[in-house]
């Protein structure tokens, strides 16, 4: 009846995991309490579950990123800590604990913290950079964003019921198959990313469409800001490489499932195979999380230098290279299996071209800065940041791309370093950047500034803190994964490392109190303009927050920096309509198909999991039907009359003439 | 296990040009990271002094340069890359002085057996060498990946099932080192630390015809025991049967290693995890 589910499967003997699972379980309780109570569950069934409106799946990606970066975040520290006392010791956590801790934490940061970040905020903004209403796919975005919490959903699942992968966090076989890790584990990990692994195929399908087929009138594809050239590689990495995961994970599977050899030990199986294709896949996808984090950077940094950004062809140049090679470098990650020299080195030198691109990116900011006018507010504290840290974690990069110094390097703490280096150093960074940058958009007011900027100070001092020790200790020998150790040269750093982490997640608590000042101060910080940090492109031509149609008239694009350009014509001669003519804006209907369609997943999901075959059929038709009932729909979009648009845009329209005014006196 | 610190000529290149490529990027790192922060704070809103320039976003000679820049590193170490990764495959000859050694050297779950074919021992998770000669490695794994890694000596390099790697190396100084397993391989994964004894070329002999004085006597049955997870403390010491029992290993004669038991059908697996600590 329940397939491998029994009460076994509830860790009544390991206190850590049952006291998180409690805690967490009576933290959703409590919300769902209080949302019944309240009475917002309509509200929140009409506006945002059901929502198929880009800035509102784009800011529940964020929130999920974020609430999944505290479960990463968690992790972590539970990590840093275990490293710190496990000196010929076992520390507090048995190897079986630890093992997928370490597992969840990679699989977590990255695909549910990481990218549900930057997918959010391309969602949110790059409609409203090309000036359109929508993406393309409005009810299908929805559906990628529930698939991707779905994802998330079964790897939390796995703490309370059951266990998590202990096989790091891309699950190399032979560990990982059937024979050597016969639990549920490598399951909820295959599982969680075939399913999310789907939801994201689908929004990089829905962000490639749109930046291809939705621009305003006048936007070509060199007015396009560069978050939306970034935008397009990425997501055209992710429609290139996400199946070659889904397959890659697919085999596995098989092989867990239904007795297949892809990648065992026995009957011909390859594991090298393995290595080849989750790489393929893998290294892409650093890119596909850093690209974003290089477009918040560039809009940042020209946004608060008051200046265009420099050198924009040659960035649009540097970001295409960088698509296209990302795709060739993948062997760098297995320099040590024993490959020829020449293969080894080839692949060596192709990844050192990557970081060609990425330097000129670099001196591209800094030649934005120059001649600027900067103003140190938090987003550009951050990209700031970023530049330093990345430089760093380029240079250990390109360091690892020599083979015969990976030969030493590879797999040790100090690669550890490098790709947090660059992950939090970049990725990390340029959320955190965007989110900073955006919130005023999304919100409609602004996020408080001493609070930031503490966190920002905590959050860049911890990471150098906490690994640099990291970098010393791979030099010392000292390779990743371990449990506990006995060799004494290590242990200072370790210790270092944990105080670091403290320091990071001093910089953690930053971010939430800002958040929670903010929203206190709310009214204090309001946006009223539309137009806070006196931007450059078309997000702040519209209202904080925009409406649900985005712009009233679609803007009319003559340049790059688009609404930099209207904001210095209308200096000149009031170039605003008097009384412009409205029209009505047909928009999709909500649809609760997204919410459905995952939750159908999430039961299949468990079902296969835990073998029960019988759920498994259900979610599948489950499933299969929302998808049905969908396709057969009568109306999909629903108009605004003419007169509500009026309404809506004439408050903004003052708000904005006030502004306007202002910036002739600037 | 300092890896600045090399013991061997092949650690010793590696090393050399890790520090050679740091200081080559940091030739131009530093001062990029000293133009944005020289940048940043001279342009600074608040300076009266910085000219603002806001139509200063091309500069074909500035683009030219940052092209150049990070183009003519990559130039420089593409060759260092290139030239490097032939004089150090990990399979290419390490000269050193007296007959080589040649060991087979066997990831188990979770200990590492090193079998000298021509001496006729084997030995598990500690590895005797002379000083100076050529150790030629052969490498497997009986069951999942692990890489095998002597850090002051150099290059690692990975271990699979039913595959060969080969690795050569050379250890010139007597003394203890230490090696280890640099993947991930399991609950008892880091107790697959090893001791490395570096010993006179005179005292090898004498090593070895002790060590084959051993009573343990390492065949398929005594491998099939070995082979079975667990954490081995001590440092057990074999005669070796046959000869050709690492080709057996190789090439799946022996069936690899059968992982943990099934204990329990669901959720946690009993196994393994109790053997490591």
């Amino acid at each position: 009846m329940l397939g491998k589910l029994d009460w076994s499967a509830i860790p009544f003997d390991q206190p850590i995991p049952l006291i998180a699972g409690a805690v967490v379980l009576v933290g959703i309780l409590a919300v769902l309490a209080w949302v019944v109570v309240k009475g917002h569950l309509p509200y929140l069934w009409h506006e945002w579950i059901t929502s198929v409106d880009h800035k509102r799946i784009g800011v529940m990606y964020i929130l999920l990123a974020s609430v999944m970066l505290l479960r990463g975040g968690s992790d972590a520290i539970m990590m840093r800590i275990q490293q710190a006392v496990a000196y010929q010791s076992q520390g507090y956590l048995p190897p079986e604990h630890y093992n997928q801790i370490f597992s969840a934490h990679g699989t977590i940061m990255i695909f549910f913290v990481a990218m549900p970040f930057v997918i959010g905020l391309m969602n949110l903004i790059v409609p409203l950079q090309l000036g359109v209403r929508d993406v393309a796919f409005p009810t299908l975005n929805s559906v990628g964003f529930w698939l991707t919490a779905t994802g998330a959903l079964l790897v939390n699942l796995s703490l309370v019921i059951g266990e998590f992968a202990r096989t790091g966090w891309l699950a190399f076989p032979p560990l990982s198959e059937l024979s050597y890790s016969p639990g549920v584990g490598v399951d909820y990990y295959a599982w969680s990313l075939q399913i999310s692994g789907v939801g994201t195929l689908v929004a990089g399908i829905n962000l490639v469409t749109t930046v291809l087929k939705l621009r305003t009138k006048g936007m070509n594809y060199l007015r396009m800001p560069m978050f939306c050239w970034t935008t397009l590689a990425s997501n055209l990495l992710i429609v290139a490489a996400f199946p070659i995961l889904t397959a890659t994970l697919a085999m596995l599977l098989l092989d867990r499932y239904l007795g297949f050899h892809f990648f065992t030990n026995e009957a011909g199986g390859n594991v090298m195979m393995f290595m080849n294709l989750i790489w393929a896949w893998g290294h892409p996808e650093v890119y596909i999380l850093v690209l974003p984090a290089f477009g918040i950077f560039s809009e940042v940094v020209s946004t608060f230098s008051g200046k265009a950004l420099f050198g924009y062809r040659s960035m649009v140049l540097a970001t295409m290279a960088i698509c296209v090679i990302s795709f060739m470098v993948w062997l760098h990650h297995f320099f040590t299996m024993g490959a020829g020299p020449d293969v080894n080195a080839i692949f060596g030198i192709a990844s050192m071209i990557i970081a060609i691109p990425t330097g000129v990116k670099i001196y591209n900011w800094l030649f934005t800065m120059y001649g600027g006018r900067i103003r140190f507010e938090t987003p550009m504290l951050w990209s700031i940041g970023f530049m330093v840290t990345f430089i760093i974690g380029g240079l250990t990069g390109v360091l690892v791309a020599v083979p015969p110094a990976d030969f030493i390097l590879h797999n040790s703490m100090f690669l550890v370093a490098h790709f947090h280096n660059v992950i939090i150093g970049g990725v990390l960074f340029g959320a955190f950047a965007g989110f900073e940058y955006w919130f005023p958009k999304a919100f409609g007011f602004r996020l408080n500034d001493r609070w930031g900027k503490l966190a920002f100070w905590f959050t860049f001092l911890g990471f150098y803190v906490t690994f640099i020790p990291l970098y010393v200790a791979g030099m010392l020998g000292m390779t990743r994964r371990m449990q506990h150790y006995d060799v004494a040269a290590w242990r200072p750093w370790m210790l270092v490392a944990a105080v670091g982490m403290a320091v990071l997640t001093i910089g953690v608590i930053c971010q939430i109190m800002q958040l929670v000042v903010s929203i206190r101060n709310r009214e204090a910080l309001r946006d009223h303009t539309g137009d806070p940090w006196d931007g450059r492109s078309l997000e702040w031509a519209t209202s904080s927050p925009p409406p649900v149609f985005n712009f009233a008239f679609n803007p009319d694009v003559r340049g790059e920096d688009a609404y930099w350009d209207l904001k210095a014509h209308a200096k000149q001669q009031s170039l605003q309509h008097d009384a412009p003519e409205y029209h009505d804006i047909e928009m999709p209907r909500n649809s609760p198909t997204g919410f459905v369609c995952a939750f159908f997943a999430t039961v299949m999901g468990f079902a296969l999991i835990w073998h029960i075959w019988w759920m498994v059929i259900l979610g599948g038709i489950g499933a299969f039907a929302t998808f049905v009932v969908f396709a057969w729909r009568d109306h999909d979009e629903y108009v605004i009359p003419a007169e509500e648009v009026a309404a809506i845009d004439r408050v903004n329209l003052e708000e904005r003439r006030s502004l306007v005014s202002m910036a002739g006196t600037v | 296990m300092n890896l600045l610190d090399p013991q061997g000529p092949v650690a010793a290149a590696n090393s050399t040009i890790l520090v050679d490529s740091v200081f080559i990027m940091l030739a131009i790192v530093v001062p990029t990271i000293f133009a944005i922060l020289a940048f940043a704070f001279w342009f600074r809103a608040s300076n009266p002094k910085a000219k603002f320039q806001p139509d200063f976003v091309y500069s074909g000679r500035v683009e030219m340069v940052v092209w150049a820049i990070p183009a003519l590193t990559v130039i420089l170490l593409g060759g260092v890359a290139w030239i490097g990764s032939h004089q150090l495959d990990p399979a290419a000859p390490v000269p050193g002085t007296g007959s080589p050694v040649r060991i087979q050297a066997v990831s188990l779950d979770w200990k590492w057996l090193f079998i000298y074919p021509d001496q006729r021992i084997a030995t598990v998770n500690t590895l005797t060498v002379p000083a100076g000669a050529e150790l030629n490695f052969q490498l497997t794994s009986s069951s999942v990946m692990n890489t095998f890694f002597i850090p002051q000596l150099g290059s690692m390099i990975y271990t699979m099932n039913g595959m060969v790697t080969k690795l050569n190396l050379r250890a010139d100084n007597e003394g203890k080192l230490q090696g280890l397993s640099a993947h991930f391989s399991g609950d008892g994964f880091p107790d697959m630390m090893f001791d490395v004894n570096v010993i006179s070329p005179l005292a090898f002999p004498d090593w070895v015809a002790t060590t084959a004085k051993s009573d343990a006597v390492l065949n398929e049955d005594s491998y099939k025991k070995l082979m079975q997870q667990g954490v081995e403390k001590g440092r057990p010491t074999y005669r070796l049967d046959d000869p050709r029992l690492f080709d057996l290993i190789a090439t799946q004669h022996i069936p690899p290693g059968p992982g943990p038991e099934l204990a329990s059908e669901a959720g946690r697996s009993q196994s393994g995890g109790h053997d490591a600590r």
